[in-house]
């Protein structure tokens, strides 16, 4: 059985088509990688999986369920591209990670300490047991996307979607977090993720899918030249010398017209 | 305390300290989602409410709970939307709001400036026992909501899409949000008066988060602020005649100047005292040398 299974899905948002036609498979303890650049409506894919965005047409199954009719959301872990910054009334780490027991424990029952276990857990995994009491505040970028995975496990998910997860997180951070996802992968979980690099990621990754313009352009194999990019030094200015390669390349969609 | 021995005395005491503690755990949330001065706004509504009632000659109290959770509903539902005209749709609200209010306070028999003062800066002292009921029983109903439901309204206010994807009822959530502002602003109406309403809700959370790490933290701390501010604010105005409603604000506020320069001398101190803990750590000097060699 898929985990998420989209058919011919259509988005629009104010009248301007953000995906058209999309059809997207992701097999129970898959990892799949959407790629692409910034605004060819791969984030929009996976919102609209999530049910965050509506659906203009075709259908999504989560774990064969219609959406519409889905309510095991405690399957789902969403961790996304940031953590908002609220308005300022302080959070510990601990008190973020605890949300995402809600889906589990519902909203009347108060944590119990299997909850409570779940949380120290999900933040020994990413590495940040030793800040449960810290403001999230005094948190660099990349500890608080670690904290956002460690929200996202704690309900004990089958399924994580990330939205970017790695943008803007410094080396040690991004380590940490593909380690957590290889372990999370290792027990059986299915990891959608949508990125721009894929960095530590890339080794994780059964099958990658390329949006590009609101379709999907690719799908299979993580593409090579892709990997190259991931690189953390890599500044996206190299030319297209093979063009064979560059079909299936992620990053020069950057430079591509929208509409050739 | 001599003033004790009067009931009306009692009466405001105990209005004050049940404002006091709901007030904060309810602005809490407001805080923490950017809109510290819906309060303000359902305040101007509700004065709308009061008019209604005084017009009517039924109890202000059941009709400003009534308009003003109409008025909330509504500001909710332009939020939800999130377009960008909200602000202005807002504003025509609030001010709506207050407008009717004046106007209709000055059609009812009841008319007149003293009247129209006591709803909007309050009049703690002519609470009556069954103004006091109502305060309590609505009081605690709200306290008991906000306590409660700590983690599901954490969780919509700190991140709503996430709370989304989680599967919480993020709308009622939301308009349980909407209807318990209401709610407080009404009964806090008789304490510091629809137009300081908002102070109560906001001023403690801001005093607490200067010195707490944590929202659970921020939240008792916020409530014993306001509790606080509310039992001496009622005292002070007793001793020194002032009004009640507008002490307790000055009060809190106080706390608040009291705290965040407790907190940033604090954080000098520390960054002293820190600077010369880390010399003593300095790496040895051959270390550093070695360092440069390379």
């Amino acid at each position: 059985m898929s985990a998420v299974a989209v058919r011919h899905a259509a988005v629009a948002y104010a009248g301007r088509t953000v995906l058209r036609d999309v059809t997207l498979d992701v097999g129970d303890g898959q990892v799949v990688a959407v790629l692409g650049a910034n605004g060819s409506g791969k984030s929009t894919l996976i919102r609209t999986i999530l049910g965050l965005v509506p659906l203009a047409g075709g259908e999504i199954d989560l774990f064969g369920t219609p959406q519409r009719r889905f309510r095991e959301w405690a399957r789902i872990g969403y961790v996304p591209q940031r953590m908002g910054a609220g308005g300022g009334v302080p959070a510990t780490v601990g008190e973020v990670v605890a949300s995402g027991r809600l889906a589990r424990r519902g909203i009347f029952r108060p944590a119990r300490a299997a909850d409570r276990e779940a949380v120290r857990a999900a933040l020994e995994d990413v590495g940040l047991l030793d800040r449960i009491g810290d403001p999230v505040a005094t948190l660099s970028g990349g500890q608080q996307q670690r904290t956002l995975i460690a929200r996202a496990l704690a309900g004990r998910p089958d399924l994580l979607v990330l939205d970017e997860p790695t943008a803007g997180v410094d080396a040690a951070s991004q380590e940490a977090f593909a380690a957590a996802l290889a372990r999370f992968g290792e027990r059986g979980g299915t990891i959608l993720l949508v990125a721009h690099e894929l960095g530590p990621l890339e080794p994780l990754i059964d099958k990658a899918v390329v949006v590009h313009d609101g379709r999907i352009a690719y799908e299979g194999a993580v593409p090579e030249p892709a990997g190259h990019h991931a690189g953390p030094g890599h500044d996206h200015v190299h030319p297209h010398a093979e063009p064979e390669r560059s079909r299936i390349c992620v990053a020069p969609t950057d430079r591509m017209p929208a509409n050739p | 305390m001599s003033l004790l021995q009067y009931d009306f005395m009692i009466r405001a005491l105990v209005g004050a300290l049940i404002i006091g503690l709901t007030a904060p755990a309810l602005g809490i949330y407001l805080v923490q989602r950017r809109l510290s001065l819906i309060g303000d706004g359902i305040g101007h509504v509700a004065l709308t409410g009061v008019g209604v009632g005084l017009l009517l000659q039924r109890s202000p109290v059941i009709t400003a709970v009534v308009v003003s959770v109409i008025g909330a509903i509504a500001v909710e539902l332009v939020r939800e939307r999130g377009r960008t005209s909200g602000d202005v749709a807002l504003a025509l609200l609030f001010y709506g709001g207050i407008a009717g209010g004046v106007v209709l306070v000055g059609l009812s028999e009841d008319s007149g400036n003293a009247n129209l003062m006591q709803y909007l800066f309050g009049s703690l002292t002519t609470t009556s026992r069954q103004d006091l009921t109502v305060i309590a029983v609505l009081g605690v109903a709200v306290l008991v909501a906000m306590l409660g439901l700590r983690p599901a309204l954490f969780a919509v206010c700190h991140d709503e899409e996430y709370a989304r994807v989680s599967g919480l009822p993020v709308r009622t959530l939301n308009l349980l949000m909407a209807v318990t502002t209401a709610v407080t602003v009404t009964i806090a109406m008789r304490t510091v008066g629809l137009l300081l309403v908002s102070a109560l809700m906001v001023v403690p959370v801001a005093a607490a988060q200067q010195v707490t790490r944590g929202f659970r933290g921020t939240m008792a701390t916020a409530m014993a602020i306001g509790v606080t501010a509310a039992a001496a604010g009622v005292w002070v105005a007793g001793e020194i005649d002032t009004a009640p409603g507008a002490t307790i604000v000055i009060l809190a506020i106080a706390a608040f100047v009291a705290l965040t320069a407790g907190a940033a001398t604090w954080r000098v101190l520390r960054g002293r005292l820190g600077v010369e803990g880390a010399a003593h750590h300095a790496e040895p000097p051959d270390v550093v040398l070695e360092a440069g060699v390379r």
